[in-house]
């Protein structure tokens, strides 16, 4: 008899990919698919995100505007996701396309974990996420451009660690800190002035919050804090201990401190 | 060319059956019970890496017994049902008695057709909502029979035994702890033996975890649970 039937055993390399199974069963479940000339619509945006690294794990932050061109499209909307247990994605750029990769990226996760029986190291998660943003390439090129920011606890070393993308799936793993979207430049000039080694956790939040509402400050797509309908920025810190999420209230506490400074000082910092 | 020899319908599936519930007999068993707080799952298992018992989705588990690459086989399967359903409509429709049916059909379409059937019995756990929704316990057998069980449930060599025992001193609303007591005290009601922490795989569906129900519980804090009540 041939050897056929065992032999394909070993070279379906992808038998614990959630991505390559939906390709497989349901291609049209697959986002980025073939590319169509986008007609004269204004995509969802998200604005910016950032994550920090801290002396037990990283933070991520993102402020909760989404727009669509020059209107604000949802002032509530979540950019923060927890992929798994240990890491988290930070999404910018189109909020549908951004969001629906967000879910396969922790389906993914999942479905290895389950399959498997182990966690995916960090490396690889990030890696996977770097193949599932080049899916999303023809889709970018029509303007549906999706640019996250992965960070996550790496058990083996004992360190949080951060990466960022271009559309292109180019990983980039960045030391400290880093930020994605409209704001981005102004939140990574903030972070570069404040950013210190070692800071805790409180810290570090307040880092990461400081540079929220700066370039909320300078860029109009960003959402600042907004006091008079409660809504503030969503913060996750990502440690041995787990994907958690920083308190609103906390959140809340930390924006007025900050806001209260700049008024006393007078400069609008 | 030889005529191949005539074998009634009948004897095939005599046959067949008692081909494979001699190869599910040989196996070690597993029993499940519900707690106050879920689904506790106890498997006599030496193997600390090749599993038994495991997660399918977020309140559903799965556990196997007989062949262990045929019931491998049919996790993995179910995984992949449960995450593509999730995926495409929402995670609060992946539920076990889809699952269990596919798993009925498979096991029925394998038993039926192929020359040597699955030696396996596979067990479905669905866990109900703290607001009263029922926990849902699927058995299916190696010819695609599919069981609804209440309360608690046994499979492998000694099912019937275990089975019996857990009629007669299950209660509802048992702690944790003493779920596992009576779980454990089940699987040697046949056997001479006592089975300590290392001979067991054991995991729970917490209905008060988040969204994955899901827990195995660790070497460390299995023996102690088990040391406390001795």
């Amino acid at each position: 008899m041939s050897d056929e039937r065992w032999r394909s055993l070993f070279s379906d390399y992808s038998n614990s990919s959630f991505i390559d199974l939906l390709r497989r069963e349901s291609p049209h479940l697959v986002p980025g698919g073939a590319p169509t000339p986008l007609p004269e619509i204004e995509p969802v945006h998200g604005t910016t995100v950032l994550s920090v690294r801290f002396r037990d794990g990283v933070i991520m932050a993102g402020d909760r505007q989404a727009t669509a061109g020059y209107q604000v499209a949802s002032r509530r909307i979540e950019k923060i996701f927890k992929s798994d247990e240990l890491s988290g994605v930070g999404i910018a750029g189109a909020a549908g396309p951004a969001m629906e990769m967000a879910k396969l990226f922790q389906t993914e996760l999942e479905h290895y974990e389950k399959v498997e029986g182990e966690n995916l190291s960090l490396d690889g998660k990030a890696n996977r996420l770097s193949q599932m943003i080049r899916m999303n390439l023809p889709a970018a090129m029509q303007g549906l451009v999706v640019v996250p920011i992965f960070a996550g606890f790496d058990e083996k070393a004992g360190v949080g660690r951060l990466f960022k993308y271009d559309i292109t799936g180019g990983r980039y793993e960045e030391t400290n800190f880093d930020a994605q979207g409209s704001g981005s430049k102004d939140a990574r000039d903030s972070l570069k002035k404040l950013w210190k080694r070692d800071m805790g956790r409180d810290e570090a939040l307040r880092v990461a919050l400081e540079a929220l509402i700066d370039a909320a400050d300078e860029d109009v797509g960003t959402g600042g804090p907004d006091l008079v309908r409660g809504i503030f920025p969503s913060v996750k810190t990502i440690t041995r201990s787990g994907f958690g999420d920083v308190p609103e209230d906390e959140v809340r506490r930390v924006c007025e401190e900050i806001l209260s400074e700049r008024t006393r000082a007078g400069n609008g910092a | 060319m030889p005529l191949p020899y005539y074998v009634s319908p009948e004897q095939m599936m005599k046959d067949k059956a008692e081909y494979a519930r001699k190869g599910i007999a040989r196996g070690r068993s597993i029993v499940t019970l519900e707690y106050g707080e879920g689904i506790l799952l106890v498997a006599e298992n030496p193997s600390t890496l090749l599993h038994k018992i495991s997660e399918i989705y977020d309140r559903i588990a799965f556990a196997g017994v007989g062949k262990y690459n045929e019931f491998e086989n049919l996790r993995i399967a179910g995984i992949r049902h449960a995450d593509v359903k999730g995926y495409s409509y929402s995670r609060g429709d992946v539920t076990a008695k889809a699952l269990a049916n596919a798993y009925s059909q498979a096991l029925g379409n394998i038993f039926t057709q192929d020359i040597k059937p699955f030696e396996v019995e596979v067990l479905v756990a669905e866990v109900g909502d703290a607001n009263g929704s029922k926990s849902e316990i699927y058995h299916i057998l190696y010819d695609g029979t599919i069981e609804d069980e209440r309360n608690y449930a046994a499979m492998g060599g000694q099912a019937d035994e275990i089975r019996r025992f857990l009629k007669d001193h299950y209660r509802e609303g048992m702690t944790l702890n003493d779920a596992l007591q009576l779980g454990v005290r089940a699987l040697t009601v046949t056997q001479n033996k006592t089975l300590t922490e290392r001979d067991l795989e054991v995991a729970v569906l917490d209905r008060t975890k988040a969204r994955r129900k899901f827990r195995r519980i660790p070497l460390e804090a299995l023996s102690q649970l088990l040391g406390t009540a001795r």
